[in-house]
């Protein structure tokens, strides 16, 4: 579509004090072909938005620049619905963060460069409305709205009923042939509200009353999920029973050591395939339909946990293997069916004592897998001793530390007041027979002496394991792989790595909740799976309305991928780091736009460039670096484009103009979606215009990584090591191109940054190619 | 009867409340007592464990709310009442005057024209703040407050004439928004608990203790240190400093629960300091070092085996004047190695505990228990720390529930 542009220059702040305001109106309607150019010293004001209003209509101005504060800003009077909209912040990226230096030699001089700085922000921001569109919203039609809840354990049930109680179907598959998981095996709970003394009867009886008596809820017991195929809004789920082999089953690709041969080469394609093949036989490839599939519309992890179990000659010291030692899980069994017998001989337990920590003397933490649950299941199972033997029975519990948070401390406090209940802290350092029973030796107690105690069982507190630890029960039909990625970062938890948003998945449209995630406790369990409820039926809602799931909520564009030019490479397949992509028949990309995040890490990786979206590409931000203006002959007048993620560097950008701190002005800030979506063709752009460096800053990256689409400023980092590599081999410096990581609240260390970047590049000199 | 949905409070929970309502296709009316939204964690310097900034979650959500027309928030604004039931409640609400107008750009001219310097609250009066103000440099709405209160009158006309015309708005006045709601989403969160009230721990004595909360805002690039942890008495870099856990906590005469997060915030403090110099002493006096479950047992771990980190299990019972100028003495009973131990800091910071908002602060037609946490109804849903304290993670997943909890209200009764 043909451009009709305004260009509104905010005058206020400074601006028109640091900037010739003048001077860019001329540069617009002269050069850059504007229709309109104005400035206001109060654009944002009823008056400045009024006379946008007004030239849109009497212009009919398909696209504006406003020029002043940034997208950062809203102002309900600057939405103008069916116009482009730019805002560029040139407060803060020109007028705040550059100053003439009273002491500058040729203050003249220093001006010139602030007004070329402004310029050349006017010329990206003319050229960025004159190459994007508005986006146009893929709306899913038929989406299915009902929900997969996997796993019928308190999470799963209670999931099924949440998603059931706001009006969406559910089917509901667990593996084993009744419902209720752990918490159906348990004698008491422990309480959740006030005055929490007393135990309480399991709740999860109720939940499977109320989810079988439901009738939007169809559950399928001793089930399993063989395959999710398909995207949210239309996942097809291939189901089977628990331990059996299906044809549906989801083909595992080839791990990297597996695509390489025995001397550490790399196979061909064709050894490959039929590697994979062998791997994978009988089972059909990944992109074949199920015509009996389950239509979906999104799906709950609530598979759970399964007890830690120790191995042979693990806690040696404690006597593992003994019968009469247990897990905190068998003493539950063994609880439920009445008064605990001891397992060695029948007899009637009247002491018991509890070990949370297992390592002695030497190390102070819970077991494997422990959490606060484990504090509190020890506590409660003290208890029972109490409740089947008031007069003379006896539990020790032995902790370093005990971790009842929140209100449970009163549940904790109760038991203090119970004599026959023996609380200490204190180094567990021995378990020996002593008897037909046991002797428990701890060190280091806050009685100030060692004890010994002889009891008749112990239990061990250990921990629960994420069934996705050891498999990926979610079995995704999936070009990534039947798995969530990098279970391993999280100890195999299928947990969020974002403490601000824990349903974060990197598979859109399925959420985890409960034991899957982290050990909770039953209360927080049900919570968490109400959650996950929600963003369940929200991924669709997303899909209907044609807009992404967070992080990028309100975007309603998807990428577009120009086919004739796909040469297979398969880079996006494998980059997209929410497993998006899937191959199509031939190899090419097969986009699932409701699975994609918009992140454009695919845009990012595609060497043949054909991946773009309508208002963010690789031509509209290659020709917004073309159109910086590139002196070919003054070495004062260096040229460097900064690429700042848009969410975190390029605020704290703000943020450090904000604080009165300036940097070069020899530098053009590009804010990108992330910067998994810089394209190598960007810093070609650059150099071959005559740029003299090219900076990226980006999110952290590493375990504790920042970075909201997951992999970006890493996958970036890797590919400017490619750059680098080609600026070499052209006689460049490789250090003209350079990533740094930053977090939003790094602004005070920004300039520095800038500012040693921009001294590098000036000491290498121009780059060489410059005039070309 | 409406379905639409109220959410009381902007911080991490109601802000992750009100977002996922929205994205859920409901309208959603926020409402924040404060200037601006995120409440506590826009105070904090980083999350435990992963030690990223919490403002660049509060800048993505901040993004969700601007351009989700199904949200309408209120700042400066109080729940005044809450009556009628489920599916149909009505709400007044008083919104107080900024003074500021929406075509404010937030321009720095009307700070620079002001002379009054008023202690800064969101830094704890560790800095001052002008009469005209950002909250603090992210704060969201990024729109300034007029404080009229703490003005001259010559200095409101200062401000004014240094301001493009129209931006200052003294003229406007308390508003009274009555709202129809089929659900109400309480999130209204916690308060640190005033360390006045420990008297043993001598808070308003010394001015090199401090509490965890003052602790973060030294920490943070944007606080009255530039991030810097400088010693209140002489703004020099404390050498040693000891953690004074529960302070308040877990203490029937204070907060009789545990509350949750001050060990692990504690362990995230340290890393602060470990990592402004790495040779400083940390002493922490401790009950129970509460750091369940994996990533916090993980970071436990880590910081324990810095060097020049010492746990004392024992609780702090008096705070005696160090021999050294401006430092202190703690005095703790030793549970493990007996007797007394003493020891000599620097600076000592109290962890103290979090205190629902509910326990001083109650909205009429909203049930609070003894503690003065939320509790939960038919239609009146608490989420985060109005509900029990727990850590941001937690928070995100009682808000999202809480979320779907409000929807459920308005479906069932939609039939």
């Amino acid at each position: 579509m043909s451009k009709k542009i305004g260009l509104y220059i905010y005058t206020g702040d400074g601006i028109a004090d640091a900037i010739d305001v003048d001077k860019l109106i001329e540069l617009a309607t002269g050069e850059l072909g504007v229709a309109v150019a104005k400035k206001h010293d109060d654009l944002y004001s009823q008056d400045g938005l009024s006379m946008i209003k007004a030239d849109i209509e009497s212009e009919e101005l398909n696209a504006i620049a406003v020029a002043g504060l940034s997208f950062r800003y809203d102002f309900e009077g600057l939405k103008f619905p069916g116009v482009y909209t730019e805002m560029v912040g040139i407060r803060e990226l020109v007028a705040w963060s550059h100053k003439v230096p009273e002491d500058a030699e040729d203050p003249e001089k220093e001006k010139e460069h602030i007004q070329e700085l402004a310029e050349d922000y006017i010329r990206m921001a003319v050229t960025r409305c004159q190459k994007a569109e508005l986006p146009t919203p893929d709306k899913m039609e038929d989406a299915s709205e009902r929900v997969l809840v996997i796993g019928g354990g308190v999470s799963g049930l209670t999931a099924a009923l949440a998603a059931a109680d706001a009006g969406k179907d559910v089917l509901l598959v667990e593996k084993q042939p009744e419902l209720g998981g752990f918490a159906a095996k348990l004698r008491k709970q422990v309480p959740v509200g006030p005055t929490y003394d007393n135990l309480i009867d399991p709740v999860v009886d109720d939940l499977i009353q109320k989810v079988q008596s439901n009738s939007k809820i169809v559950v399928k017991t001793n089930t399993e999920i063989a395959r999710i195929a398909g995207v949210p809004g239309a996942f097809r789920v291939s189901l089977k029973e628990t331990g059996t082999k299906s044809e549906w089953d989801a083909p595992v690709p080839l791990t990297e050591e597996e695509k390489l041969d025995e001397n550490g080469n790399e196979l061909s394609a064709e050894e490959q395939k039929k590697k994979y093949d062998e791997k994978n036989e009988g089972r059909h490839e990944y992109t074949e339909v199920d015509p009996n599939a389950e239509i979906c519309g999104a799906v709950v992890l609530a598979s759970g946990w399964k007890p830690y179990e120790p191995e042979e000659g693990e806690f040696e010291h404690l006597a593992w293997g003994n019968p009469n030692v247990i897990t905190n899980v068998q003493f539950e069994e063994l609880a439920k069916e009445g008064k605990v017998k001891r397992p060695s001989d029948g007899k009637e337990v009247k002491s018991v004592a509890f070990v949370l920590s297992p390592g002695g003397k030497d190390d102070d933490a819970d077991f494997p897998y422990a959490g606060a649950v484990t504090s509190l299941v020890a506590l409660k199972q003290a208890k029972y001793i109490r409740e089947d033997y008031p007069e003379d029975g006896k539990a020790y519990v032995f902790y370093q530390h005990m971790r009842t948070p929140g209100q449970y401390e009163y549940f904790y406090r109760g038991l203090q007041d119970d004599p026959g209940v023996f609380l200490t802290k204190g180094a567990v350092t021995k378990v020996e027979p002593s008897g037909d029973g046991l002797k428990v030796t701890v060190e280091n107690t806050i009685l100030g002496e060692d004890i010994d105690v002889d009891v008749d069982l112990v239990v061990l507190a250990t921990g629960m394991v994420p069934t996705t630890k050891d498999e990926p029960v979610v079995n995704f039909a999936y070009r990534q792989g039947p798995a969530f990625r990098d279970l391993d970062l999280f100890g195999g938890y299928c947990d969020s790595n974002f403490i601000c948003f824990p349903y974060e998945t990197r598979r859109t449209g399925v959420y985890a909740a409960g034991g899957v995630r982290r050990t909770m406790t039953i209360e927080e369990a049900m919570e968490d799976a109400t959650g996950a409820a929600l963003k369940a039926i929200q991924s669709v809602v997303a899909a209907e309305e044609g807009h992404a799931v967070h992080p990028r909520t309100w975007d309603f564009d998807y990428p577009d991928f120009y086919f004739q030019r796909c040469t297979q490479c398969k880079r996006c397949t494998e980059e997209c780091p929410f497993g998006a992509l899937d191959d199509d028949e031939k190899g090419t990309p097969k986009p699932n736009p409701t699975r994609c995040r918009r992140c454009g890490t695919c845009m990012g990786a595609c060497p043949e460039r054909i991946i773009g979206f309508k208002d963010y590409n690789i031509d509209i931000v290659g020709s917004m670096i073309k159109a910086i203006e590139v002196p070919d002959d003054d070495d004062d007048k260096l040229r460097m484009i900064c690429f700042a993620c848009e969410n975190d560097a390029y605020p704290a950008l703000e943020m450090a103009a904000r604080k009165g701190l300036t940097w070069s002005p020899l530098v053009r800030i590009i804010p990108v979606r992330c910067l998994g979506s810089v394209n190598v063709s960007w810093i070609k752009d650059a150099m071959s215009s005559g740029l003299d460096g090219a900076l990226l800053l980006g999110c952290k990256f590493g375990d504790d990584y920042q970075c909201h689409f997951i992999k970006g400023s890493e996958l970036a980092n890797r590919r400017m090591d490619n750059v680098a590599e080609s600026l070499n081999s052209l006689g460049m410096e490789p250090e003209r191109v350079k990533l740094e990581q930053v977090a939003i609240d790094e602004y005070d260390k920004l300039p520095q940054i800038i500012n040693d970047f921009v001294e590098e590049i000036i000491g290498m000199g121009p780059n060489p190619f410059k005039g070309w | 009867m409406s379905d639409s949905i109220l959410v009381i409070g902007g911080g991490f929970s109601g802000i992750t409340a009100a977002v996922e309502a929205a994205e859920m296709g409901y309208d959603v009316y926020l409402v924040e007592k404060e200037s601006y939204l995120g409440g506590r964690v826009a105070q904090l310097n980083k999350y435990f464990p992963k030690l990223c900034p919490p403002t660049c979650g509060l800048e993505m959500n901040f993004k969700r709310i601007k351009t989700n027309p199904r949200i309408t928030f209120y700042t400066l604004a109080d729940v005044e009442s809450v009556s009628g039931g489920p599916g149909n409640f009505n709400v007044t609400i008083k919104v107080k005057p900024r003074g500021t107008t929406p075509q404010c750009t937030n321009c720095k001219a009307g700070e620079a024209a002001a002379k009054t310097e008023v202690p800064d609250e969101f830094n704890f009066g560790l800095s001052t703040r002008k009469p005209i103000y950002m909250p603090h440099p992210m704060a969201y709405p990024n729109q300034c407050v007029l404080d009229t209160e703490n003005a001259a009158p010559d200095e409101i006309e200062a401000i004014k004439a240094a301001m493009p015309a129209g931006h200052i708005d003294t003229s406007q006045s308390e508003e009274t928004v009555n709202l129809n709601v089929g659900a109400i989403i309480v999130a209204t969160g916690w308060k640190p608990y005033d360390p006045n009230k420990i008297t043993n721990l001598k808070f308003s004595e010394y001015e090199n203790v401090i509490t965890n909360m003052m602790m973060e805002r030294l920490a943070s690039p944007s606080g009255p240190t530039g991030g810097k942890v400088l010693r209140p008495s002489d703004n020099e870099e404390p050498k040693s400093v000891g953690f004074v856990q529960c302070a308040g906590s877990r203490d029937v005469n204070h907060l009789g629960f545990c509350s949750y997060i001050c060990c692990m915030a504690t362990l995230k403090q340290i890393t602060y300091l470990k990592e402004q110099n790495p040779d400083i002493e940390c002493y922490v006096f401790y009950i129970d070092i509460r750091s369940p479950g994996r990533k916090y047992e993980n970071f436990y771990k880590k910081v324990k085996e810095m060097d020049k980190v010492h746990f004392i299990k024992g609780k702090v019972a008096d705070i005696l004047p160090g021999s050294a100028p401006g430092s202190v003495k703690l005095v703790a009973e030793d549970t493990i190695g007996g007797g007394k131990k003493e020891q000599e800091v620097d600076l000592a910071v109290l962890a103290t505990g979090m205190q629902p908002v509910g326990a001083e602060s109650k909205i009429p037609g909203i049930e609070y228990d003894a503690d003065g946490f939320v509790v939960p109804k038919e239609g009146i849903i608490p989420c985060g720390c109005a509900m029990r304290p727990i850590d941001v993670v937690s928070s995100g997943q009682s808000a999202t529930a809480a979320a779907l909890k409000a929807v459920q209200t308005i479906a069932r009764r939609a039939g």
